[in-house]
């Protein structure tokens, strides 16, 4: 493995268009809402989008990843197609879950993406399990697991935290600390609000990092995955983010201040990495507007192919709640 | 269980003991299964189910746990979508509700969520029940609140038989899989038949033939159930013991058969009453045996209350062969 991040042309092209193939889905996940194409509940990840694609470049396919009931970043970055997840969105039988599990429940077998799960702080036994797993069948890979900062509040943080370092299982623990759960802040809720440095109460090694520098994310996870990797430990990165948008589609936001956001907005990872781009003259004007249509493009593709998607008949309805066998 | 005569003496071994060689033969069968839960190597297993195995096997099999119900439930979860075939310990239902989320929220969940990319072949075992004076914390039959939860298979093993040969079928099962062991079953010695090697986990089974009432139990009732029918017995009613061995899918079919030909029904399980298994199984004869009945089904239940502790009070809120056989008499007409 590489021990350092190449920031050459071509990747930080990469990085950029990986973070609005994110950006603008959820964008357009949000009018298909308004238009109630897409129903339930939908939290998009507006703001956070460096976190996701910075951690994910540091995998390789044969690591797993446990996120949250905000999980379009995580798999859109994982390379989950964008017409599978749209689907999914719609509720359509050729969604990654057959439309079972819609925007908060996104699986895929075929990149280890075990959920998207809705209860705060669920995904981390789980992530400590799938990490126990690989280590006793002596596989080489990692668990990312990511959770809020409402996770933390929960004990089932402490447990896995615990169990992980106490088993040096290869578990990335990736906090996405975006100020708010829902809509409690993290200063009325956690009596330490650093967050980062209750890893030392589980002798657990990690970082904190700007997670609104795309750049950084990925250099503190490459760092952290490689020493995860290697020596069998599990680390903590905490990403210092926030999200644009409200909690869900059913926020008025009464818990923040118009100033607050403003001020977050400035450190937007999409405008930061382009401005910087831009400066330095490693991507014009063009070639950004480039990227833009290849994306707007394969938006269109998706929702149509979401559109002309068929539904799950209604007389599977009890299907794979028993299993007959364990898919291979 | 009766033993050829001049013949070699079959060991008796205890409940506990049959357990215990279900678990190690499972493990020697299969280098993904392992146990963990807490205190189940070095101190031996706080039933001591597990008593000598983590020398035998090794602590990485036999794994003892910190006191994080959630967390080592959750990660027995996830080592099984991750390909191993665990064995989680919880040392008793009552302790289990700190790990209820991830039992029903993922482990039950995740099939059907997923679209069934993922299978969870997860076993759990679980003490239950009361009768050990250990008081409100540790004495409850939940057993009936799991059995409520689609994608759960919840089995009960009241025999030797069972309790030694329900551990291989559970794990070789795609779903997640919740085991009650009943505490008042761990000392009970009986011996195992030499000829059966493995047992289902999909159908009830007829304990005892009887024509004029049938009497469904499971668990730790088995026992007085079967004592019951001997007193009934003795007055000249015959009574069918059904042991219903797996509460989740519930076999509908051999209580339906039985009733059919005994027209009459009492129902015993240390669950409470209000909403619960016993409820279910009264609800499913009447919906589809209504016909068949000559009286109405009667229950036997626990108590209302949180289990006491002491003796006379947790005795007093438990089912007891009196009630059964008075329920049941209550039922047959005299002669």
């Amino acid at each position: 493995m590489n021990d350092k991040v190449h920031l050459d042309r071509a990747h930080l092209r990469h990085l950029l268009t990986a973070m609005l193939r994110i950006r603008r889905f959820e964008e357009k996940c949000f009018e298909l809402y308004q238009g109630e194409k897409i129903r339930g509940f939908m939290h998009l990840y507006d703001g956070e989008e460096a976190v996701s694609v910075g951690v994910v470049e540091t995998l390789r396919p044969e690591d797993a990843i446990v996120a949250t009931y905000r999980d379009h970043g995580q798999a859109l970055a994982r390379g989950i197609g964008m017409n599978k997840l749209m689907a999914e969105m719609y509720g359509k039988l050729e969604g990654c879950c057959r439309g079972r599990g819609g925007s908060m429940h996104v699986f895929d077998a075929a990149t280890r993406f075990y959920g998207g799960n809705a209860i705060v702080g669920g995904g981390l036994p789980l992530a400590v399990g799938t990490a126990l797993g690989d280590k006793m069948l002596k596989r080489n890979s990692v668990t990312a697991c990511f959770f809020g900062d409402g996770a933390v509040d929960e004990g089932s943080f402490h447990e896995s935290m615990n169990l992980a370092s106490l088993w040096k299982l290869p578990v990335l623990f990736v906090c996405e600390n975006n100020l708010y759960s829902m809509g409690m802040a993290v200063e009325r809720a956690e009596a330490d609000t650093d967050i980062g440095h209750k890893g030392v109460a589980y002798h657990m090694p990690g970082e904190v990092v700007d997670g609104m520098d795309v750049v950084a994310v990925e250099a503190a996870s490459h760092r952290l995955v490689a020493q995860v990797r290697e020596s069998r430990v599990p680390c903590l990165l905490e990403c210092r983010t926030y999200r644009f948008r409200a909690h869900s589609m059913f926020d008025a936001q009464l818990y923040r201040q118009r100033a607050e956001l403003e001020t977050w907005r400035q450190r937007d990872p999409i405008l930061r990495l382009q401005a910087w781009l831009g400066e330095t003259g490693m991507l014009h004007a063009e070639e950004i507007e480039r990227i833009e249509a290849e994306v707007a493009a394969e938006i269109d593709a998706a929702i149509a192919f979401a559109e002309a998607g068929t539904l799950e008949d209604v007389k599977d309805l009890e299907r794979f709640t028993i299993m007959d066998r364990v898919p291979q | 269980m009766s033993q050829s005569a001049g013949g070699p003496q079959p060991r008796r071994i205890t409940y506990r003991e049959a357990c215990k060689q279900g678990i190690r033969s499972a493990i020697l069968a299969d280098p993904r299964v392992f146990l963990m839960g807490e205190d189940v190597a070095r101190y031996g297993g706080c039933y001591a189910v597990t008593k000598g195995l983590s020398e035998e096997l090794g602590e990485d099999r036999i794994r003892d746990t910190p006191l994080s119900e959630a967390g080592y439930v959750g990660a027995g979860i996830g080592a099984a979508i991750a390909g191993m075939r665990p064995i989680v310990e919880i040392m008793t239902v009552n302790f289990s509700l700190l790990a209820a989320d991830q039992i029903v929220n993922n482990a039950a969940s995740i099939s059907h969520m997923s679209g069934g990319q993922f299978a969870v072949p997860v076993v759990i075992r679980m003490a239950t029940g009361a009768g050990r004076q250990l008081a409100a914390q540790h004495s409850h039959s939940l057993e009936g609140w799991y059995a409520h939860i689609p994608g759960l298979k919840v089995l009960a093993p009241a025999t030797h038989e069972d309790a030694r040969f329900m551990l291989q079928p559970a794990l070789d099962d795609p779903n997640p899989v919740l085991i009650f062991e009943h505490v008042m079953l761990y000392n009970r010695e009986d011996v195992l038949d030499q000829a059966v090697t493995g047992v289902d986990i999909t159908s009830a089974k007829v304990m005892r033939p009887g024509s004029d009432v049938t009497l469904i139990t499971y668990g730790g009732s088995l026992f007085k159930t079967l004592e019951a029918a001997e007193t009934l017995h003795a007055e000249g009613i015959e009574a069918e013991v059904i042991d219903l061995r797996v509460l989740r899918p519930l076999d509908t079919p051999a209580l339906l058969t039985s009733v059919a030909r005994t027209h009459r029904a009492v129902i015993v399980d240390e669950g409470w009453r209000s909403g619960s298994l016993s409820a279910e199984i009264a609800a499913r004869l009447a919906e589809a045996a209504f016909f068949d009945l000559d009286a109405p089904i009667r229950r036997i239940c626990s108590a209302e209350v949180p289990i006491p502790y002491a003796a006379q009070m947790e005795q007093a809120a438990l089912p007891q062969p009196a009630a059964i056989v008075a329920a049941a008499r209550g039922l047959v007409p005299s002669r």
